[in-house]
This record gives C-alpha cells, structure tokens and sequence, in this order.
C-alpha cells in the first residue's frame, strides 16, 4: 500500500515548514516535498510607500538577517538615486555586512546545528538543544556566545542598534564611524579568531577523529545523504574572483567547479534567474534560466560560496579554503559541509573586517550622498548569510514604489532542499519502515541551509515540524510531529 | 498703563489658583504647573479644540469640557486628572493609532513623533479598537516637502500656521469626520500648488510624520517648533 509521511512542525529553524513524504507500494520514498506554509506579502505591502523607507520596512522581513535586507534594499535604493555612495559609506556598509555574517553564522553554527554534532543526532531532543551542550562542551557555547555578541556589538556601534539598525539607508549611512569604535571592534578582533581556530579545529576533529580521512567518519551517512548530490552553484566574487559579501558580481559554477557565467552585472539577474511557483508551498522556486526549470537548480549561501571563489582573500580563511576544496576534486557537494563552509566564512569575515577597520579611510566623514529619486528602477544585490538576496524596486517619478521582487536566499535553495529530504529519506525509510533517527535527519538536512522561512516567504512565526504519512489515495495514515524547540 | 482685566479665583486639582478672566483652563493650568495632555494645540497658534485629549471635569457640568477651548470662571473648580480622564484620554488615543497607518518602525519621525511620545506618557499598551487599515496615498510631488496621509492625525496645526502665520492658507481640510483629508489648494497635488511659499512652517508643527522634508529616512526627521512663539510674536508687532 501507498503511504505518505508528513513532517510538521520543523524545529530549530527559523519559520514555519513541514515536509510530506510519499511512499510506494514497496514501502520505499517515492517522492519528497517540503512545503513553507505561512505567507506574507512583503512586496505587496510596499506598494505606495516612500523608496526611502523600503531598507527598514523590507529588514522586518525578518529579525535574524535584518542587515542583509536593509543591505539589499539600501543597494536598490542608490540605484533609484543614480548615485555612487562615497567610499567610506561603502565601507562601513560593507563592515556591517561580514558583522552580519559572524553573528548569524555564529547562531546557525553554535546555537541551531552544533547540539547535533555534540550531543549526536539521536539524542533526545530535550538535551540536543544549546543549554544540552553545556553538560558536553560549554568552551563551545561561551564561544558561540560571544561570537555572535561580538557581530551584534558591531552592527549596534556602526548602524544604531543590534536588530533593525536605522544606519543603512539610501546614499549611503547615516553616521560616520568614530575612531573610539574602530579602536573597540580592533582591540576584540584577535581574540574572535582564535575562537573561530578553535572551533574550526574541533569541528574537523569531530569530522575526522581517526585523523585519516574525512571520509571516515560518524556523520559518515549525513554527509552522503544531507543534499550530496549535482547542481550549480552562485555567489557574488569581487573582480579578482574572491569572496565578496557586498559589492560583487554573481557567477554560477557546475558541480564541477567549472564557471557557467561569471560577471554578471546584479542589474542583470532576470536574464539568468527565473522563478517557478509550485502550488503546495509559498516558496517560490528560483532555477538558472538557461538551463530551464527544474534542471537548473543551483545552491547559493556559505557553501555555494565557497565552491564560486577562487579564493577567499585572507590568509588563514584561504589556507582552510585550500583544505576545505581537499573534500573533493570539484564542488564540494554534500550540504552537510555548509556548517565547514560557514566557519571558514566567519574567520573570513573577521579577517576582512580587520583589513576595513584597520584603513584610514573608515574614519572619514562623507558617508552619504544626497539626491531625490533620479531611476524609476533600482536592483539591490548583496551576500545574506544564507545566500544571496536580491531586492528589486520600480518606482513613479516622485519615489513611491510601484512594484517590488524579492528573491531571498533560502528560495535559491528551494529545489535542493526538496531533493536533500528525499535523498535522506529515501536512506533512512526502508520496506515501509521508518528507521530510528529519521526525523532527526530530515530536520537537519534542512537545518545545514540554515533556511530562514520567514525570510523566504517573507512570513511570520514560530518553525514547528510535522511528518505525514498517506496513502496514495491521500489518507492520512501516520503522523509524527514535534512542538518547536 | 492701567489694566481692566479682571482677576479671578478658581481651583484646579484642589489647588485654589488666580487668572486673568479671558484665560483658558489649559493656559492656567500650566501656568500653575498642572500638566494636560493635548495633541492638536501650539503655543502660537489659534486653538481648536479637535482633538480632545485636553478634556477636563467641572464640578456641576455633566459633560466633559476642552480645557484649550474653556474660558474660566469665578469660582470653578476644575479635575484634570481623575482615572476617568485618564481612561478617556487612552482611549482617545487608542482611536488615533486605529483610524490611519501608524507604523512607526519605518516612519520618518520615529522617535519624534508626539503621537508616539504621548502614547508612552498615558502608558497606552495595545489599541483595542479594531485597526481600519484605510487606504491613504502619500503626495510626494512637492520638491522639498511629503505629505503622507497614512500619518495625520487631523490635528490641524499645519492648517492653522499655514493660514494665521504665513499667510498663505495652502492647506486646509476636506470631507468630514473619519473621511476628513489635509488637501492643499483645491485638492491638487502638493507639487501643484501656486500658493505654497515653500516655508516649511508645516512639516515643523505636524506631531507626526504626515509632513517630513524630501530625502528624510527613517528615524530622521525632528521638527523645530520652538520658532513658532517668536513667528507669533512678530505677527503680532505687526498687527
């Protein structure tokens, strides 16, 4: 008999989702579909407002990543005032980005995923938790603790306040950075890489305990099922080919790190990126136009990134990039490395973040260009923790908004993610049976994309998981489900 | 110089108090250091009485009285703080929050906003008023100036300094009750008005963030009313 096997609600992710699995007559997965469930309508509440509002109002979207929309939308916005923003503008922006991406990673890292490597995927959910991992590993939480202390500190000092900062705005920020805070954010930074050494050291341990071969391993079956499979790849480069979180072009890479397209200009995303929509989830789907839908599903976010570059830019973050590529000879391609990749990405941000602070230049005072609204259209594009995140305006001649597009990293993603379940489930469900462990490993396939759904669909909530599992005919014949942690 | 203005005696909050007869309750009350709440009165400009927030009790009158509006007489004797004041004025302003679009994450005057402020100061927690989320456009046609519907209050302070201070009578108001709108000239747009002297005076009475200057982001626009007093004064000189 056919069965369907419904997952609701997901938990230690931010959003509501849930997942139906179908089964066939021989009781293995058929099919997999993780379905986002809440819906918002950000671009339609847009509609009418000023374009100087839109980095604020579009930040609401979500209270994790509010800077990389803020980002996003600033970019958009400049486009509509036809101006380049001063240097020392975009700098400061462009701290407040890698600030950003130390604090989520750090949250994504230390607080969602490391309780299941620490306390093992099987352990009761009541202890795999953060507060679970100070029995195990309490360095680990104070380090993760203070790492993401250390990014909202920054984007407090540089931009207002930790969450939904005022600062970003279009033209530019509206404050310069004192030297008191370029001293403070200095004076902090050598001691944030050795935590991020640290961890990064016992996450390769923990990958890799007989000192051999990665391959070798406990989370031997995650890395092979959690999303291993073929798909391209984008992120942003600079011109020299490396990381860039704020201000790069996108490039797409096949499975085996063979540039498709690079250099596009983000004004010219529409021409590579479509969007399907899929009747059972809000989410919509983004695949790469040339190779039309669903063959061009791409992956973006840390470990996207980390497949686009050349390299990364810094020293130490380009030295474990070198034995981050060691995993593979081309892409690297399981998703359970986005947790690798989002560590090496941190000491990258702090490295960089060095090198901003450390320019003379940060201390400048024109930190914002002033005009009206000169563009009736404007594309902000920029690096979220999560991948990239595309915010696309169309205003009237005074500046109120018209029309606006968002395509948030978790949707570029969308068509992997469906995939990774079903490559999960179909290892963890065998002759009708569902094994020990399963709904662990569907959450946490999820999980390693750090999926933000309320970003995604621009929606609210708490992220329960639930499994449902039908027949053919559509009945409901089981049900697993667990409250949100 | 002699003066024939006569001086009575009055009490307010159980404090025995003197004023000149032609006085409101508002202008006696703060000269005696009695706080109360209003929203659509400026020093300087001529009052209304629209909003209501300044409501006060009169010992022997069944129906509360606008202090801003209320000449004071011998012998009256005046509460303007009881909890039943209070709970009107909550709801007062309960009812301001529920009839536009208040949001001030992303308004221009946030932080600036005595809508905002006054709603800390009665400690008004939740609007328990249905919200009727009205469809409002915003003029930004004006080159320095914005005018967003979403944000007024109909206070009318931009009205009246319009047309008793600069003169001009730019702005007025359209439609009544809920329907009631800030039009400039004959309902056009801002940017088309002939009679706009572009001084600005508006955008620095409005409580809100209905009237910002051009370019302002969120959080940016704070308003300059402590020049109104002086603009009056010279109105006065000169008439």
């Amino acid at each position: 008999m056919t069965k369907t096997i419904t997952i609701e609600p997901l938990t230690r992710i931010e959003g509501h989702g849930k997942i139906t699995l179908f089964l066939n007559e021989n009781g293995s997965v058929d099919n997999a579909l993780f379905h986002v469930t809440q819906f918002r309508g950000f671009e339609k509440l847009s509609e009418g407002r000023r374009f100087r509002e839109m980095p604020s109002l579009m930040a609401r979207v979500c209270g994790i990543c509010p800077v990389a929309h803020l980002m996003a939308g600033a970019k958009a916005c400049d486009e509509i005032l036809a101006v380049q923003i001063p240097k020392t503008g975009y700098m400061i922006r462009e701290s407040i980005t890698l600030a950003q991406m130390i604090q989520s990673h750090a949250l994504s890292f230390f607080y969602l995923s490391a309780p299941d490597f620490v306390m093992g995927m099987d352990a009761d959910p009541m202890e795999r938790n953060v507060l679970g991992m100070l029995t195990k590993e309490p360095q680990m939480v104070t380090d993760g603790i203070t790492l993401r202390k250390f990014g909202q500190s920054i984007i407090a000092m540089l931009a207002g306040q930790r969450v939904h900062p005022a600062g970003i705005i279009a033209g530019g920020v509206n404050e310069p950075c004192s030297q008191e805070t370029r001293d403070t954010i200095l004076a902090q930074i050598p001691e944030m890489i050795r935590i991020t050494e640290r961890n990064l050291d016992w996450f390769k341990r923990t990958l890799n305990p007989t000192g051999r071969s990665l391959r070798v391993t406990e989370f031997r079956d995650e890395i092979r099922t959690f999303a291993n499979m073929k798909s391209l790849f984008m992120g942003m480069v600079n011109d020299e080919g490396e990381l860039d979180f704020y201000g790069g072009k996108l490039r797409f890479v096949d499975s085996a790190r063979n540039i498709v397209v690079d250099n596009i200009h983000t004004d010219d995303y529409a021409k590579y990126i479509g969007e399907k929509v899929e009747k059972w989830s809000y989410l919509k789907f983004p695949y790469f136009k040339p190779q039309g839908y669903p063959q061009g599903m791409y992956r973006v976010g840390p470990l996207a990134r980390l497949n686009v570059v050349d390299r990364c830019g810094t020293p130490q973050a380009d030295l474990e990039l070198v034995e981050f590529r060691g995993l593979a000879s081309g892409a690297v391609l399981s998703s359970f490395y986005y947790h690798y990749a989002r560590l090496i990405e941190i000491l990258y941000s702090l490295e960089k973040l060095e090198q901003l602070m450390s320019d003379p230049q940060i201390l400048g005072k024109h930190v914002r260009a002033m005009a009206g609204p000169n563009s009736p259209e404007g594309i902000g594009v920029a690096e979220a923790p999560r991948g990239t995140l595309i915010h696309h305006y169309k205003v009237d001649e005074n500046g109120i908004m018209q029309w606006a597009n968002l395509i948030i990293a978790t949707g570029h993603n969308n068509l992997v993610m469906n995939k990774g379940v079903l490559q999960v489930a179909r290892h963890f469900i065998k002759d009708n049976k569902i094994e020990e462990g399963m709904l662990n490993r569907i959450e946490a396939v999820i999980r390693a994309f750090d999926p933000c759904l309320s970003c995604s669909t621009h929606a609210a909530g708490k992220m329960p998981l639930m499994v449902e599992l039908r027949s053919k005919e559509g009945e409901i014949l089981d049900t697993v489900s667990r409250g949100s942690a | 110089m002699s003066s024939s203005v006569n001086i009575i005696t009055l009490t307010i909050d159980e404090k025995q108090v003197g004023a000149r007869e032609n006085q409101t309750i508002l202008e006696v009350a703060r000269e005696n250091g009695v706080e109360i709440p209003t929203m659509c009165e400026l020093k300087g400009l001529t009052p209304s009485g629209g909003c209501r927030m300044c409501v006060v009790e009169v010992a022997g009158i069944p129906k509360l009285l606008p202090a801003c509006m209320t000449t004071v007489s011998e012998g009256m004797v005046v509460t303007t703080n009881s909890e039943r004041l209070k709970k009107l004025r909550k709801n007062i302003l309960e009812l301001f929050f529920s009839e536009r679009n208040h949001i001030c994450a992303v308004c221009a005057s946030n932080g600036f906003c005595e809508l905002q402020l006054m709603a800390q100061k009665v400690e008004m927690s939740h609007v328990h008023y249905p919200y009727l989320y009205p469809h409002c456009e915003v003029d930004a046609s004006h080159n320095r100036f914005v005018l967003d519907h979403n944000r007024c209050i109909l206070c009318t302070r931009c009205v009246r300094v319009c047309d008793e201070i600069e003169g001009s009578h730019t702005l007025d108001i359209k439609g009544r009750g809920i329907e009631a709108q800030v039009i400039t000239d004959m309902d056009q747009p801002w940017g088309d008005s002939e009679t706009c002297t572009l001084c600005g005076k508006c955008v620095h009475v409005c409580p809100t963030g209905a009237l910002i200057e051009r370019g302002m982001a969120v959080g940016e626009m704070s308003k300059r009313k402590q020049l109104l007093p002086y603009l009056t004064q010279m109105r006065e000189v000169k008439t």
